[in-house]
């Protein structure tokens, strides 16, 4: 008996779908703008990111050593911040190579190379660079070095970066934050269209629904075909949503590379294809069905 | 059985529509339900549908207590009834056919039996060949022949019928008429709300008239003169 019920749910709501095509279309519509915005709102913040860490990965902090601090007393300093819970990774920079690195910097400036002839030795100092999970942490992490007292610790830069570093820290914590606002309230709007329309379509049909119940069918006979038209507007509208946002990221993709270059739109959307279209399939599922269960439930009570 | 019993409805104190009703109406009657326009016809038909609650008094089908089942458990009453209106209330984007096969679906009846009964259905209001057509390719008397074939297929005990003949000629009136009659004489109780004088007076049963909420008369082959 359920599986007849379920039979003949499943096909009257295909059977509504199909013969009140032109309601099905606009609410579809609606519900692939909606859908639209969703995915616009994922891009934005896969675009974010992709900033954010690009500018994160250029916040660093170095500590300079003293000209004769000894492989094994560095090696100590770099085991011991390595041990922060805050520390994401460090690398040890010897004198060597911080000259090979200069030179490399240096090559085509004869001033610098004649310079560094008449010294006559190598003027660098040995140091290590650290890279913290999240740039608020460098405070910390020098305060760390500072209260240890090394001895063979010459220079922590963060102090001379402090302000530049805590800005840039601010600033983007303060995107972050706004753009998940700003996201969420975009989100909001988009969903109660979509579940205002829903609601619409389903006005239309309140004369059917208590001829319905007039006849004997129970609350969840009449319900039953309403919901799998909902499932049929989220997933067509993702259908719809994921094939428009092909040409679209396709389109955009070089300009945004040009602002971005650590961000290729179009390349992002086909590596996440299946995440992307199950992500919004899932979500017009939910939203469709369950605005249409809410608004049929209104004119079930006769 | 049907049974009234003392049952009122009243909107606002200046808007009475039943008025301490107490009717029975024993199984395979045949009444006809008589009345000026506002007089409490169709709000006696509500109450047994239950789509209103009277405001007083309780409704009985076969002794059980209309008025006090669950709003969740009223399918199983309204499968016993079933309900011909005057504006046909037809599914309009399924056809003859499922129109008819609705009830018997919302009922839980297994396809085959759905298969073979639609049809006949269908044949027994005449319209065997329409079984395909959409209210709207139908006209107003075929819309009613299938609205009553949607009220009978499930073999109810009661057919309701609100003033069925309102919107038709008088050839498909009377032709409508003489299948109630049909499916009353196979044994339907049928309780016809009408305030069409020809008709009712020509039907020669049961005549129970309603003036402002109240019954003034309740008479078997009663002539309605008002």
């Amino acid at each position: 008996m359920l599986f007849t019920t379920l039979k003949r749910t499943i096909h009257a709501g295909l059977v509504s779908f199909w013969r009140n095509g032109w309601l099905s279309m606009a609410t579809i519509m609606v519900m692939a703008l909606t859908l639209f915005v969703m995915g616009s709102l994922l891009f934005v913040n896969a675009l974010m990111n992709s900033v954010i860490t690009s500018l994160e990965q250029k916040i660093d902090i170095t500590v300079y050593f003293m000209p004769g601090a000894t492989d094994d007393q560095m090696l100590a300093v770099k085991q011991d911040v390595e041990k922060l819970p805050d520390v994401k990774a460090v690398t040890f920079v010897s004198r060597d190579a911080a000259l090979a690195v200069f030179q490399e910097a240096h090559k085509d400036n004869a001033l610098i190379a004649s310079a560094l002839q008449e010294v006559g030795e190598n003027p660098l100092e040995a140091s290590i660079n650290i890279r913290a999970t999240d740039p608020r942490h460098y405070a910390a992490i020098s305060d760390f070095l500072v209260n240890k007292k090394y001895p063979i610790v010459e220079k922590i830069n963060y102090f001379e970066n402090q302000t530049v570093i805590d800005r840039l820290s601010s600033i983007l914590a303060s995107v972050r934050g706004g753009g998940a606002l700003i996201a969420l309230f975009l989100a909001f709007i988009a969903v109660l269209v979509a579940f205002n329309t829903i609601r619409i379509a389903i006005f239309t049909m309140r004369e059917e629904i208590s001829i319905m119940r007039l006849v004997g069918a129970t609350s969840w006979f009449v319900r039953g075909p309403f919901l799998v038209n909902g499932v049929l507007y989220g997933v067509v509208a993702a259908v719809a949503t994921v094939l428009a946002f092909l040409p679209i990221t396709w389109l955009i993709a070089p300009k945004l590379l040009l602002l971005v270059p650590s961000f290729d739109l179009y390349h992002y959307f086909a590596a996440n294809f299946l995440q992307f279209f199950g992500l919004l399939a899932a979500f017009g599922v939910i939203l469709g069905s369950l605005s249409s269960v809410f608004a049929v439930r209104r004119y079930l009570k006769v | 059985m049907l049974f009234f019993d003392d049952v009122s409805k009243i909107y606002s104190h200046d808007a009475i529509a039943l008025k301490n009703i107490n009717l029975r109406i024993e199984p395979k009657e045949f009444v006809s339900l008589v009345g000026a326009s506002g007089a409490g016809k169709t709000t006696l038909l509500r109450l047994l549908l239950r789509e209103e609650d009277p405001s007083g008094g309780h409704v009985y089908l076969d002794g059980i207590d209309i008025t006090s089942i669950p709003r969740r458990r009223l399918h199983h009453v309204r499968r016993r009834i079933g309900t011909v209106f005057q504006d046909y209330k037809l599914l309009p984007m399924k056809t003859a056919y499922e129109n008819v096969a609705f009830a018997m679906e919302a009922a839980g009846r297994l396809d085959e039996e759905i298969q073979e009964d639609v049809p006949q259905a269908l044949d027994v209001v005449g319209l065997g060949d329409k079984m395909k057509n959409y209210p709207h390719q139908l006209s107003g008397g075929e819309k009613q022949r299938v609205a009553i074939a949607r009220a009978l297929v499930n073999r109810p005990d009661v057919i309701l019928a609100d003033e069925l003949t309102g919107n038709l000629d008088p050839v498909n009136t009377w032709e409508i008429m003489k299948l109630l009659q049909k499916i009353n004489e196979l044994g339907t109780t049928i309780l016809l709300a009408s305030h069409n004088k020809e008709v009712v007076n020509a039907i020669g049963k049961r005549l129970v008239v309603l003036d402002h909420g109240e019954i003034i008369s309740d008479e078997q082959n009663g002539k309605y003169l008002l």
